[in-house]
Order: structure tokens, then sequence, then C-alpha cells
């Protein structure tokens, strides 16, 4: 049953599931009993039973977490719900309930966060109603497909509604007359057009530096240089390239007749700036990790793939692809949850101008941090907890779809 | 030298699809240097030929000097050194622990079956609310923390029986991975708070804590899937042979996953090298890094783009040499050929 060659356990192993949400939300029962490949191992071995070392291979990890995240994260969800005030020769933290919230979503800094909600255009109705086939297509199909526990449905249920509203804030801020975006969409903009523009990049770069080509140690240290560098560095260096009249790309913003353009005028173009800066910045990172990955696969069974007259093509989609997937879900996802935190790219090229017009969730809770606002800033702070959890819960479960049927 | 175009291998690319590939790797390569190149010929720049537009040739359309690199490391010398030292230090202490705890925390999550009680985490989760709540409320946290734990002694027994809820080894790298989700702006003035109540502010070791603590859900996350793609069949033939758990670990899977330990520990370190707002907030003097003095650099008086180049440049030195060793690990063949030996 259990396979002798290297690449049939690379290969299972990537079928494996990779997260899973306890509260039920996601799996069909059908996957949970052991698959036979578990099972084969399963009966092999005491080696895996030895108590000691179950324990003391993950108990120092989950009590240094304990210790040092779950304080600070207790401690701000109190700061997200009081106020700092200034009495007479001390500072006091005063408990204000949801009104750091209020003013953030209702109040006078909605604009800053939501943006300015207008009417969309026919075609912002268009992408809405997509969107919404979309969101209830996923939603009928992961409902009706095996055991669903009433909580899980809930959550699933939950998690549509809520895909639904970002989806009527982003028609309403992108696709309306006079609309614009805050800092809630914007940073959407920047995790999602990143992502696509670093893994793509990132995974074309990792299979062009994998190939057996001479020189390809240069290339390899070279592509990493980006990631070296201090994220506040690399925010400078981009303000220098962008400088239109001392910067060194000054002869093409010329060319382009950009000659006396100021970024501080164009939303679009200084948050594309931001993106290049940090597509610039990230790409490595994904370059890396996927180096390493195809670096780990068998070289053997591709090359008796293409004796046996498959094309470049298919053994790409149908050896290496499968390999990869799992190593890709988990590169994403970090590159989501670090991506969400943007901060010092907007900050230090634009300042988070023209306006506000580039600001991050980030950033905004860091310039609330600056001006002693603490409150609103842990309370951004945990509206970015509570979306990235979402997605990146959603994303697990639809990746370890994916998986499954690869 | 032998033509670089040949083909060796069944699977090596055609002539024409490798002159493709080079001219793609240059093209990015230089989309990665040219920014660094411009980093460097500012650092040769005086102020004034900032200012007066893009001088792109040293000695052709201006003078280079290496006043800002002698500011830098002799006049400020001693400036440089102790957040050098201290970027080093933190930086490679952080990164070996992260990977070292969070390498087995991988291992164990691959290899090993845990089944946690959900009642007994929201026991636990309700004892330590009640204690937190409790110090807030003037009882003295030794007090406290006593009777939590008493609390949870007393009922973990009965919970344990009654709850049939139980978490698998995803739920428990989610939750890991999950900590890094709340952005940094949040958690500096608690970790403050907490290393000033215990006297480590300023310190090396509160940084080197902070950067394990925020590392260790990406090493286990990345070593969990370089782990999952290992064979496990070398690890049963050891078994087999009778080899302990730490044994099997130690000289059969350590060396098979040294690629992706060594890419793990290259973004470790780099992550740890170059954070800035923890570091800024938890440090003041003594234990400062280097991101905090580029950052100084845009002060007063504007960016100082020479100074920053200068001190940019410096840190990524080390960096790049370490890639440049560790690059060869991160190789072809270490895998094939183990499993049929």
């Amino acid at each position: 049953m259990h396979s002798s060659r290297p690449t049939r356990t690379v290969l299972a192993s990537s079928g494996r599931p990779l997260d899973l949400d306890p509260r039920g939300v996601t799996t069909p029962d059908v996957t949970r009993g052991p698959r036979p490949h578990r099972r084969a191992i399963l009966s092999l071995g005491g080696w895996r039973s030895d108590s000691a070392a179950r324990w003391v291979f993950i108990w120092p990890t989950v009590v240094v977490i304990l210790f040092l995240s779950i304080f600070p994260l207790v401690a701000s969800l109190t700061l997200a719900f009081s106020e700092l005030v200034f009495a007479k020769g001390r500072i006091e933290l005063d408990f204000v309930g949801l009104q750091n919230f209020q003013i953030l979503f209702f109040g006078t800094e909605r604009t800053h966060l939501l943006g300015l909600l207008k009417t969309p255009t026919p075609l912002g109705w268009v992408v809405f109603g997509l969107g919404v086939a979309v969101i209830v297509r996923a939603l009928i199909r992961s409902v009706t497909r095996g055991h669903v526990r009433p909580f899980g449905a809930f959550v699933r249920i939950a998690g549509a509604v809520i895909a639904t509203g970002l989806l009527w804030l982003v028609v309403q801020t992108l696709f309306s007359e006079g609309g614009r975006p805050g800092s809630l969409v914007v940073t959407m903009i920047y995790v999602f057009a990143g992502i696509v523009l670093q893994f793509l990049l990132g995974l074309g770069l990792a299979l062009l530096a994998v190939q057996p080509l001479p020189g390809r140690r240069f290339f390899r240290v070279v592509f990493m240089l980006p990631l070296t560098i201090t994220p506040i560095g690399v925010g400078y260096m981009f303000r220098m390239m962008t400088d239109t009249g001392k910067g060194p790309l000054e002869p093409a913003f010329d060319v382009l007749g950009m000659g006396q353009y100021t970024w501080v005028t164009d939303p679009w173009a200084a948050r594309i700036a931001v993106i290049i800066g940090d597509t610039w910045q990230w790409t490595p990172f994904v370059f890396i990790v996927l180096l390493a990955a195809l670096e780990g696969l068998d070289q053997e069974i591709r090359e008796a793939a293409f004796v046996d007259g498959a094309s470049h093509w298919q053994i790409f989609r149908n050896i290496t692809w499968p390999a990869l997937l799992p190593v890709s879900v988990t590169i994403v996802l970090i590159r989501l949850i670090e991506g969400f935190k943007i901060v010092d790219m907007p900050n230090i090229l634009t300042g988070g101008g023209p306006g506000t017009a580039t600001q991050s969730l980030t950033l905004q809770a860091y310039l609330d941090w600056r001006t002693l606002n603490l409150g609103r800033s842990a309370a951004i702070a945990y509206i970015l907890l509570f979306l990235v959890t979402i997605i990146a819960t959603a994303y697990v479960a639809w990746a370890r779809g994916r998986i499954r049927a690869s | 030298m032998a033509n670089p175009l040949r083909r060796r291998s069944p699977l090596d690319i055609s002539p024409t699809a490798k002159v493709i590939s080079y001219v793609l790797l240059i093209g990015w390569s230089f989309v990665v240097l040219f920014p660094l190149y411009w980093l460097a010929v500012t650092s040769l720049k005086l102020p004034v030929d900032v200012d007066r537009g893009p001088f792109y040739f040293p000695f052709i359309d201006f003078q280079p000097t290496l006043a800002a690199w002698h500011n830098i490391l002799f006049e400020l010398g001693n400036d440089t050194l102790r957040p050098y030292v201290n970027t080093v230090v933190v930086g490679l202490s952080s990164a070996l622990l992260a990977l070292t705890l969070g390498s087995t925390a991988a291992y164990a999550l691959v290899r090993f079956t845990y089944r946690p009680q959900v009642g007994l985490i929201a026991l636990g989760a309700v004892c330590v609310a009640g204690a937190y709540g409790a110090m807030l409320g003037g009882v003295p946290w030794q007090l406290a923390a006593g009777s939590a734990a008493a609390v949870f002694a007393l009922l973990a027994q009965a919970v344990a029986r009654r709850s049939r809820r139980r978490l698998a080894n995803d739920d428990i790298a989610f939750w890991l991975i999950s900590q890094r989700i709340l952005p940094p702006i949040a958690i500096v003035i608690p970790l403050y708070v907490l290393f000033q109540q215990v006297g480590l502010l300023d310190t090396q070791l509160a940084l080197i804590l902070t950067y394990v603590a925020a590392n260790v859900p990406i090493v286990v996350w990345l070593m969990r899937d370089y782990f999952a793609a290992l064979p496990v069949e070398l690890e049963e033939a050891a078994a087999v042979d009778g080899a302990s758990v730490y044994r099997i670990v130690r000289s059969v899977v350590l060396p098979i996953a040294v690629p992706g330990l060594v890419a793990t520990f290259l973004i470790t370190l780099i992550f740890a090298w170059n954070e800035y707002l923890i570091a800024v907030v938890l440090s003041s003097a003594k234990a400062q890094t280097m991101p905090l003095l580029v950052a100084a650099q845009d002060a007063t008086r504007g960016p100082q783009w020479w100074a920053m180049s200068v001190l940019v440049l410096i840190m990524i030195v080390p960096v790049i040499i370490m890639a440049i060793v560790l690059e060869r690990y991160i190789s072809r063949g270490i895998l094939v050929g183990a499993v049929k030996g």
C-alpha cells in the first residue's frame, strides 16, 4: 500500500488536510477518518507515541506564544475600549465602551476608515451583482456539500454576509460618482494587488533560478537582496526612485511628460507607487521559499515523465505544481497576514497622502498612536484583526479544498 | 569552459529557452540592482550633488567623496557600532532560537497527533481571565494566580470527562499564525508595560524574546510544509532500528530538511534584523538597533540621503554574506538517493 518511491510521499502529503477550523466550520465527515496512507504509517509506529517527546517538542513554543502574545492581545483589547485621559499630573485610562468603534464607523472618522460612500454607477451595480452571485454560489456549494453542523452553517452565512458587506463598500467607494476609498479599502487593494504580483513574480523567478544554468547562484543571491533591506530603508529608497525632479528616473519621467509631476496630487499614481515598492521588497520572500521547495523536489520523477513524453507544461501542471501547492498556500497566507499590516511604505513614500488616499489601516492606527489616541489606535487594530481572521480562515478552508481536489 | 547552452539532462531546456531565461533573469537583476546602485552612488555624494538633480556616474558627472562614509564610520563610529552590535546579537540569537523552537514544534505537528480538549482550553481561558479581572480589581497577583491555578486543578478532571470537542494539529498551527495578525502598533504599549514590570526595558533580551515570539509562527508554518514533504520511510526505518525520536530528528530529519531550514533561518534573521516599531518602543539608548539609526536620519533637517545610504549599505552586508554562504545549502540533491540508499 505504501509506496517506496519518495515522490509518492510528496504527492500524498500534499493531499493532507492543510488546516482546519475546529468549530466544525468545514470538514465533511468523509475526510475525518484516517486515510489509507495515514493508517499505514500509524500502524508502524511506537515511536510516534513517545509521550515525552510529544510534549517536549511543542510546549516551549506554546509557552512562548502564550506569554508574549496573549498578554498584549488582551491588554490592547482593553485599550480598544478605553480612552487616554490627561488629568492633572497623571494619565488615566477611562473605560468608554464602544465609543472608539462608534467614532470610526459612524462618527467623525467614518470617511477616513470607510471612505466616501456614494451610489454606485451602472458598472458598479454589475460588479456588485456578479460578486453577490459568486458569494451565494460559494455559500450554497459549501453548505450542501457534505455534512454541515448548524454552527458551521451559521459561520458560513455570517462569512457570506460580511463578504457582501465588504463588496458593497468596495462598489460604493470605487465604482461610484464622487466616492473615494477609505483606509480599509485601500489596504485591501494593497494586499490583493501585492499578493498577486509577488506570487506570480516569485514563482516565475524561482522556476527560472532553479534551472541548472551557469551563474544561477549569482541570480539567486541578487534576487534575495530586496528582502534584506530594512523596510524603512526601502521606503526611503523608493522615495528617491519616485522623485520626478532629482531622482534617477527623472529622464524617464521627462519622456513620459511627467517632469514637473508630483505624486501628491494623484491618488492612484501614489497607490501604484506604494504597490510597486511593496512588490519590489516582498517578491524575494516568495522567491526564496518556493526556491527551497523546488529544490526539495525529486528531479528523477520529472525526468522520467519527460522521457515518457510529457511536455514541460504537463510536468509543471501535474508534478511540480501539486508539490508546490501546500507551501504556496502557506506563503500566500503569510503574505496575506503581513500585507494587511503594511505601514512603512505608504508612511515614508507618500506620508499617507494625497489627503488620506494612500493610508492603510495600520498607518491610520500608527498616526492615531503618535497623537496619543491609543484607544482609537487599538480599535483600528482590532478591526484589522477581525477582518484578517475572517479572510484568513475562509482562505485556508478554500485552499484546503483546492489541495484535496488536486 | 563548457558551452552553457549545451543540454545535459533530458529536462534541460532548449537553447532558445535558455537565452530567454537569461534575458529574464538579467532583466529582474537590473530591477533589483538599480535602486541599490543608486543607493551606493548616493552614499558617495555631497548634499549639493544630491540636490542638483540626478547624477549617475562617479567621476563622470559628479566628484565622488567618502565624506558620508567617513562621518558614519569614524566621526560617529561609536554611535554606529553599538546599534550594529545590537542588531547582530539580537538578529542572530532570535533567529536561532525561533528556528529551534519553531522547527521542533513544526515537526511535532506533522508527525504526532494532538487532540487538545476544547473544554480544558476554555476552562484555562476562564481561569486566566478571572485572575486578570481580580488583579485589575486590586487582588495581589500571587493570590490571583494561585487561586486561578487551584480552580483549574479542581475542575480540570470534571471538565475533561464531560467535554467531547477536541482540536487537531491544524487548529494549533492556525492559532500560532493568528498571533501575527494584530499589527505591532497595537501590542507595543502592552509589551512596553510588560518589560517595564520585569525590568528588561532597553535590553537585548527583551528584543530577542519579542522577536522569537513574533517569528516562531512563521517558522512553524514554513517548516511544517517542508517536513510534510519529506518521505516518512526514512524515519520509520530509523525507528525500526531502535532510534529514539530525538535521534531520528537529529540524524535523519534535520539533515534532509536543510534547504527549508536554511531558507527559514534567513527569513527570520531578516525579519528580526530589520524590525523597526517594536525596537523603537522597547529600546532607548543601550539596545538601539540599526533600523532606528536609519529612521533617525530623517529627523529635523529632512532626509540625510547620503548618511541613510551608507547605513542601509553597511546593514545589508552581513546578511548578504550570510545569504551567499547559506545559498549553497538550498540546493538540489540532498534528498535524492537518501530513500533508495
